[in-house]
């Protein structure tokens, strides 16, 4: 459609590679990063923050799998294995896969709109170290006594009278602080998609991690108010002598979990949604087509926003409620599943008669697809609430939730990792490296999860730290943990990957993919200013407008740069 | 590697699905998730295998040149509705086994008669109530109709902790609830999970089938406490012992008359107590119905 190559427009010269004049050298050394406003720093600061924390739950949770190798293992007592299965939720969630997003938005959304910072540049600060200082006091924990209550926290266990520890007073902080840096963060978002886009750039025609993102900020105001409220409930429960949840006195148990889950759910979408908005800008750029069907994507994305506020309940069906209820929250929950179906049909349909290069970024886009598909069809099982009935709180369940999450949100991580790393440093990821650490995290993750369906639906119930040889039991737990080692060992290789080639990767260019989008439109790393001058936008791919101006106007039949596909610098050796 | 496990003709659908067997409701959700299964199966095939054709088939080669398709109308509303239509056939398999999930039957004719009709469920009262009591770390089960703690009928009711006794044949409906933080009741082979909340009774049921009796000492059936209910959560064990109904009433009378004696020989200790520590210090109370360390877990044989 569209395209328009003849035209006129105010698409700038030269050519993107080159910029138009000597801009200032990035300011340097440690003060220059702490006191940082511009959201590139920051957007780094944030990956960095949170990959740190992911290497701490994912030791986390390779020592719970240790525990659970073989039945009736004494390795850890009953009280660390309790604190290190609610360290790893709690983690992974509120640590590492919430904020890496921000990390991600953080850095490229004022890129892809064309904007030179976000609205608000202090507030973006500020939502950083909100973040880190919840990070903080919740690992203090670590030198008196971490929570022990699982991420989700129910009460009455939370409360003083089982749990009088610390650890859950740190939680709850934990909550309060990056619940706020979120929130912070979302209301930024919202006002630089808003009011900072190029000009030309609608909002058809916004690139589809920019609609993700703007998503999961509405969703996270939506949510995050009700987790404030429930924890600072419990807050007063456990120290100012108040009963919301306390049964004996009038209050309800159940409160917390309505009120739990009314965040909680609708905070899967804030994890998985951009990872989606991810998958939708790399798979158009591997496979050279246009995304298939942009607005059906664009609104499946506010559908499922919509409709993942109707669905909490879904984690309740074995507490006491009406079949009217559990049959309310069934249907919900099997309506989300319709316009998930649509996003994983349009992203097939994208690869679909295109020329598809295997690069490190789309084998985990392509992994996200077909892992992300197993943790939605068992989500029909756990919707279905008879069904849920027998699985819910098993190891079937744990299985379900990492499928989602790791399909959903860690495999589209690092597709967006690799595919934007070069845009942030300016060079390439090694390929063979990538690769080798897609293959061992694509066959870890299967081997350590796929037998947990087993385990569950053979009677294992979740967060307990020992079991006993029965049935098939060992057998499958022991697969299980095996799977762990060669899945964490897969992490590695790409974390040895990022520190080697941030330093002697393959020098990346301005634009080494031949993307679309328009933080390809300047230098990799980008200048402090990120554009000397931004291109009227005309469509939703205006780096292909570009291009095809440049050929129009200099007759070359491509642009006068290579990509690093082109100079076979995928090959990763180096320069 | 995986995946011949799964499918080891051994273990064969055991690991395939929820477990079963014990009840009907089990046997009905078991059911209902190998349609649901089924019905999952095709789906994955069908797009697991679009997904991997189109990565190995569309693969960049010198010439190639990628389509420059952006949508298609008539596609995106046949996937949406053939989503839709999916999920209305899983709704509907779900509501036509529903009742039989969730509903007590009377129970079978070779079941225990009860005399007792008050009881709301099922249809015509023929069942045994149970009321389950999850406690921090275990359960604790008093064989009676009206569960309300405060009711007159409570007192001196048979109880037992851990393993709960019950006749075969016999439509069992318990009264769920919590005594001081949320855990969970599952025996897998006999249904699903029901929570144990304070301040609230949840509800479930479950009939053994006849046969199980059959053995002297009848068939144990195990499960696990399945909600995060502090560090010994995973200890929190349960078990339903299936016997014969006339093995049920023997096991029934033994256990009323034990407790009872253990009650006077309690009182008489007490008084003990009392008399010889009048002056120096009060004496604790000592109920056997609240503190399983006193009292006797072992359930005698019949
Ligand atoms: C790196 C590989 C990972 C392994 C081997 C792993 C393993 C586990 C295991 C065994 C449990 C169950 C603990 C229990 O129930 O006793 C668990 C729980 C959990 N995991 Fe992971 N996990 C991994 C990555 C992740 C990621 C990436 C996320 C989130 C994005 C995540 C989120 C959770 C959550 C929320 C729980 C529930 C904790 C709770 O019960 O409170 N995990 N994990
Ligand atoms: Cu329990
Ligand atoms: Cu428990």
């Amino acid at each position: 459609m569209a395209a328009t190559v003849e035209a006129p427009t105010t698409t700038v010269e030269p050519i993107p590679q080159v910029a138009a004049r000597k801009v200032d050298a990035p300011a340097t050394g440690w003060t220059s990063w702490v006191t940082t406003t511009d959201h590139k720093r920051i957007g780094i600061m944030y990956l960095v923050l949170t990959f740190a924390f992911f290497i701490l739950g994912g030791v986390e949770a390779l020592l719970i799998r240790l525990q659970l190798a073989v039945p009736n293992n004494d390795l850890l007592t009953p009280q660390t294995y309790n604190e290190l299965f609610t360290m790893h939720g709690t983690t992974m969630i509120f640590l590492f896969v919430v904020p890496v997003m921000a990390g991600f938005g953080n850095y490229f959304v004022p890129l892809m709109i064309g904007a030179r910072d976000m609205a608000f540049p202090k507030l973006n600060a500020l939502s950083f170290w909100l973040l880190a200082a919840g990070g903080l006091v919740f690992y203090a924990s670590i030198f008196f006594s971490p929570p022990e209550c699982g991420w989700t926290c129910y009460s009455p266990l939370s409360d003083t009278d089982y749990l009088p520890s610390g650890g859950v007073d740190a939680w709850i902080f934990l909550i309060h602080l990056t619940g706020l840096s979120s929130l912070v963060g979302a209301v930024n978002f919202y006002a630089t998609i808003a009011n900072m886009r190029a000009p030309g750039m609608g909002w058809g025609r916004l690139p589809l991690f920019v609609w993700a993102i703007l998503t999961y900020a509405v969703l996270l105001i939506l949510a995050l108010p009700v987790i404030a409220a429930a924890v600072t409930l419990l807050l007063t429960d456990r120290h100012f002598g108040t009963h919301f949840y306390d049964a004996s006195n009038g209050g309800s148990p159940l409160l917390w979990q309505h009120l739990f889950w009314f965040f909680g759910h609708p905070e899967v979408y804030i994890m998985v949604l951009p990872g989606f908005g991810i998958i939708s800008e790399v798979l158009p750029v591997f496979s050279r087509k246009p995304i298939f069907g942009y607005k059906a994507i664009a609104a499946a994305t506010l559908v499922i926003a919509f409709l993942g506020l109707l669905v909490w309940a879904h984690h309740m069906f074995s507490t006491p409620s009406p079949s009217l209820v559990l049959v309310f929250f069934m249907m919900s929950s099997f309506l989300i599943a319709v316009p998930t179906g649509v996003k994983i049909f349009n992203w097939i349909a994208t690869l679909w008669r295109g020329t598809i290069t295997y690069t490190t970024s789309l084998l985990f886009a392509v992994g996200f697809i077909g892992t992300f598909l197993i943790g939605g069809i068992t989500g029909i099982f756990v919707a279905v609430f008879p069904v849920d009935w027998q699985l819910t709180d098993t190891y079937f369940v744990v299985a379900h939730f990492h499928y989602v999450l790791m399909g959903g949100a860690v495999f589209t991580i690092f597709s967006g990792l690799y595919y934007w790393f070069p845009k942030m440093t300016g060079r390439l990821l090694s390929e063979p490296l990538g690769k080798a650490s897609f293959w061992l995290m694509l066959i870890g993750f299967h081997v350590t999860f796929l037998v947990q369906h087993s385990a569950g639906m053979e009677g294992m119930p979740r967060r307990v730290y020992e079991y006993s040889d029965v049935q098939d039991l060992a057998i499958l737990n022991l697969i299980s943990t095996i799977g762990a080692f060669i899945l964490g060992f897969g992490i590695l290789l790409t974390l040895i990957n990022v520190l080697i080639s941030v330093k002697k990767g393959a020098v990346a260019g301005p634009d080494p993919w031949k993307a679309n989008t328009l933080e390809w439109f300047t230098q990799s790393p980008p200048p402090v200013n990120n554009f000397d001058s931004v291109p009227r936008i005309r469509s939703v791919e205006p780096m292909k407008d570009i291009r095809r101006q440049v050929i129009a106007q200099t007759g070359a039949p491509e642009p006068a740069y290579m990509t690093a596909m082109e100079a076979g610098r995928l090959a990763g050796d180096g320069h | 590697m995986t995946g011949a496990l799964l499918l080891a003709p051994v273990a064969g659908a055991d690991l395939l699905s929820p477990e079963s067997g014990g009840s009907p409701n089990a046997d009905d959700i078991d059911t209902l998730y190998w349609i649901i299964f089924g019905v999952a199966v095709v789906v994955f095939v069908g797009v697991e295998g679009v997904l991997l054709y189109s990565v190995f088939k569309f693969k960049a080669r010198k010439g190639a040149v990628p389509a420059q398709i952006r949508g298609n109308t008539r596609l995106e509303i046949g996937w949406t509705v053939g989503a839709a239509v999916i999920l209305v056939i899983l709704a509907t398999v779900t509501f036509i086994k529903l009742d039989a999930i969730r509903n007590p039957p009377n129970s079978s004719a070779s079941g225990l008669q009860l005399a007792d009709t008050s009881r709301r469920l099922p249809p015509s009262g023929k069942s045994l109530n149970i009321c389950v009591n999850g406690q921090q770390y275990i359960w604790r089960f008093t064989y009676q109709e009206n569960c309300d703690p405060k009711s007159a009928k409570n007192l001196g009711a048979p109880f037992s902790y851990e393993e709960m006794v019950v006749p075969v044949g016999t439509t069992v409906t318990l009264d769920i609830n919590a005594q001081d933080v949320a855990h969970s009741w599952w025996i897998p082979k006999l249904g699903g999970k029901f929570d144990a909340i304070p301040g609230y009774t949840n509800h479930t049921w479950f009939q053994v089938p006849t046969k199980f009796g059959d053995k002297p000492g009848g068939t144990v059936f195990f499960g696990q406490c399945a909600e995060l209910c502090g560090r010994n959560h995973a200890n929190m064990t349960a078990r339903v012992r299936a016997v014969s109904v006339p093995e049920y009433q023997k096991w029934l009378a033994l256990r009323k008359a034990n407790i009872k004696a253990a009650e006077v020989q309690g009182a008489a200790q007490r008084k003990k107590l009392n008399d010889s520590n009048a002056n120096s210090q009060p004496a604790d109370s000592a109920d056997p119905g609240q503190n399983p360390a006193q009292e006797d877990l072992s359930t005698p044989q019949p």
